[in-house]
């Protein structure tokens, strides 16, 4: 599919002489050497990226990485040295004056991490924002603008000041102004940093949930991998002013690309990437129907490494897990169901951080199940114990540098 | 004297002088009529309204705006005033301070926002608000004196020169000084140049702007006091009488009714700049 913003080649350079700098950047010089020669900042380099409509697309990094910068060259609020930013195959970087407004008023929205609320208008009127500079009529935009409110949970607060309201209040203010003019794109620079780690966390739920209302296409800044992974579909890392990974978090935090890219890793939680269905047995399980009989269940089973076969209905539904060991206790003819164990399955998607709690009351491995409830694989307790292991020393190895 | 230097800068300033009352006559004469015009017009428009009910207007205005208890100030200072039969003269003075601070408003806004959306014009704006304050207030009253004759305008004219520079500086400084988030924010959703400075930088920089009007305010009602030596009439005059014939009573009243009228003008008008706040 056409991505909606598609960046090429992209260079910001600050200072005075920018295109000496990126001559210099050319030459291959490094960021700090053309710092010291000439005085110029590299801001953003050689920035190329595919964003698709209606992903969550975070860009992270230390600060001074040029996350910021690049956000701003994707609506222009800083012009790009070189290079292009294109919307929907519309190059922004060309834009007129005239052309560039009307992307931003339509097509794009920001949200910034000081707010930047009006402290004189009251709530609806700050999330009126955007519709007024359009040039929306009051009734009209006060109208959407409550929406908007309503969509973040502060109708009743419509016309408080923003300063009467707490920091998580008024981002979602922010927010709400962003909503009001039906953006496709919002760009949020570091939108929820400035924020407690609970409201913080609750902000995010709630973007969440807004996506999962209407799917917009995103682009969150952020320096915090735990956020990043909770709602990005895609990040991508940004080092120096360049990007030096894009993938999905599982991707990154499988396969990161350098040391920078580890260190993001420190006291981050990762057993809330990887779900059941990363770490599950789906072959060599054999799968019985319900008329099974023992004696065929354990030749099925002597034929795989494990020890467990699964019984499945007739739309392949799990049903419950049959063990070897109990099937000694059966007559070669009867039912295997007969000494089946039924366990409550587990979705796929679950979170390798909750699986411990049900594989410790669970007699029998874990079955996992996709959304209609057919049979996927099991969890069992050693590969639950590797992968927990795994995750701590992937936490942990970034410890020792 | 022999060998000793005098760069002869009186005498440029004076060939300049000449200059202009030569050449510019047109448009001395049309800044007079339109000063003319505006302070006549409010001391019309202000004496023609009876005494106690401006005096019940200003007194409900300080009781709504400032506090009760400025309201009783209000009430026991203008009754004074009354008292001391210095209506009329007070009624001028406000009259001159109302008429040089719109002219001084007028032209100090614009040049404020000029000086905050560019640093050359800051830069070449700056040393001529430096000049304007420092120089003594009295010399202003010689050139003016010199184009406009004696009387009311010339006094308003050195008033308004002298008054303007808090404006012009606390309007630059105020737009200066908005939050960069907050002007992304507003470029970001898409605002013009102008909608830019109405829809954001120009209510953002309110607080500072109205300090500046506070303290032009405070400025043109200290001048209009010294103009009174060219003329300017009102309760400057009544202490120049006073001063003339070592009367301290007199001077003592004239004085307290220029306290009086500052106290007033300064609290009302910074209550404008709490609007928000207050009205909550």
């Amino acid at each position: 599919m056409e991505p909606i913003i598609r960046v090429r080649e992209l260079y910001k350079v600050f200072g005075p002489n920018p295109q000496e700098g990126l001559r210099l950047i050319e030459d291959g010089l490094d960021k700090d050497t053309i710092f010291e020669r000439t005085g110029n900042t590299v801001g953003v380099k050689d920035c190329n990226l595919d964003i698709a409509e209606g992903e969550i697309f975070v860009v992270m990094g230390l600060s001074g990485s040029g996350k910021s910068t690049l956000v701003r060259l994707l609506n222009r609020l800083i012009e790009p040295t070189a290079g292009t930013v294109e919307v929907r195959g519309r190059n922004v970087t060309q834009m007129s004056q005239r052309e560039l407004i009307r992307l931003r008023s339509e097509d794009m929205a920001m949200v910034f991490q000081s707010f930047a609320l009006m402290p004189h208008k009251t709530v609806i009127d700050n999330a009126a924002l955007g519709l007024e500079i359009a040039g929306v009529g009051r009734a009209r935009r006060r109208q959407r603008a409550l929406e908007a409110l309503d969509q973040v949970g502060l109708k009743a607060h419509a016309r408080s000041y923003p300063d009467e309201l707490s920091g998580g209040m008024q981002q979602r203010v922010g927010l709400a102004r962003a909503l009001a003019t039906d953006p496709s794109i919002m760009l949020m620079d570091e939108a929820f940093s400035a924020l407690d780690p609970l409201i913080r966390t609750e902000m995010q739920d709630r973007l969440l949930d807004l996506q999962r209302e209407h799917r917009r296409t995103v682009v969150f800044i952020s320096h915090d991998l735990d956020e990043a992974i909770r709602i990005g579909d895609r990040i991508a890392i940004m080092q120096g002013g360049e990007v030096v990974q894009v993938g999905t978090p599982k991707e990154i935090i499988v396969d990161p690309a350098n040391e920078y890219v580890r260190s993001f890793f420190h006291g981050v939680d990762i057993t809330q990437v990887f779900q059941a269905c990363d770490i599950m047995d789906s072959e060599n399980i054999p799968v019985l129907d319900a008329d099974t009989t023992a004696g065929e269940a354990r030749n099925r089973i002597a034929h795989v490494p494990g020890n467990e076969a699964v019984i499945v209905d007739a739309g392949g539904r799990f049903r419950s897990v049959v063990q070897a060991k109990r099937l000694g206790e059966l007559t070669v003819d009867r039912p295997a169901s007969e000494v089946a164990v039924e366990v409550e399955p587990v979705a796929e998607d679950m979170a390798l951080a909750d699986l411990p709690g049900r594989a410790a009351k669970s007699p029998v491995p874990i079955p996992v199940v996709d959304a209609d409830g057919r049979f996927r694989g099991l969890v069992t307790l050693p590969r639950l114990v590797e992968a927990l292991d795994r995750s701590r020393t992937a936490a942990v190895s970034n410890g020792d540098h | 004297m022999e060998g000793r230097i005098n760069i002869p800068v009186g005498d440029w300033i004076e060939a300049a002088v000449d200059w202009i009352l030569d050449n510019l006559e047109p448009a001395l004469d049309g800044i007079a009529w339109f000063l003319g015009l505006l302070t006549n017009s409010f001391e019309g428009a202000l004496l023609a309204i009876p005494a106690w009910l401006l005096v019940l207007a200003l007194v409900g205005l300080s009781w709504w705006r400032v506090s009760w208890r400025f309201g009783i100030f209000a009430i026991v200072a203008l009754g004074l005033i009354l008292g001391m039969d210095l209506w009329e003269p007070t009624i001028k003075t406000l009259s001159l301070v109302l008429a040089a601070t719109a002219v001084a408003l007028a032209v100090g806004m614009p040049v404020g926002v000029a000086m905050a959306r560019s640093d050359w014009v800051e830069a070449s704006v700056r040393p001529v608000l430096d000049l304007m304050q420092t120089m003594p207030p009295f010399v202003y009253l010689i050139p003016a004196a010199i184009f406009f004759g004696l009387g009311t305008v010339p006094g308003a004219i050195a008033t308004v020169v002298f008054c303007m520079p808090p404006v012009v500086r606390l309007t630059n400084l105020g737009i200066r000084q908005v939050n960069r988030e907050q002007i992304e924010a507003g470029l970001a959703f898409g605002c013009n140049r102008r909608q830019l400075l109405t829809k954001i930088q120009l209510p953002l920089a309110m607080p500072s702007i109205m300090a500046g009007i506070n303290q032009t305010i405070m400025l043109a009602l200290s001048m209009v006091v010294i103009a009174s030596m060219i003329g300017a009439g009102g309760l400057g005059n009544t202490v120049l009488t006073g001063i003339q014939r070592l009367d301290v009573g007199l001077g003592f009243e004239g004085g307290l009714g220029v306290v009086i009228l500052a106290i007033l003008l300064d609290r009302i008008t910074q209550s404008v700049g709490l609007r928000r706040k207050a009205s909550r």
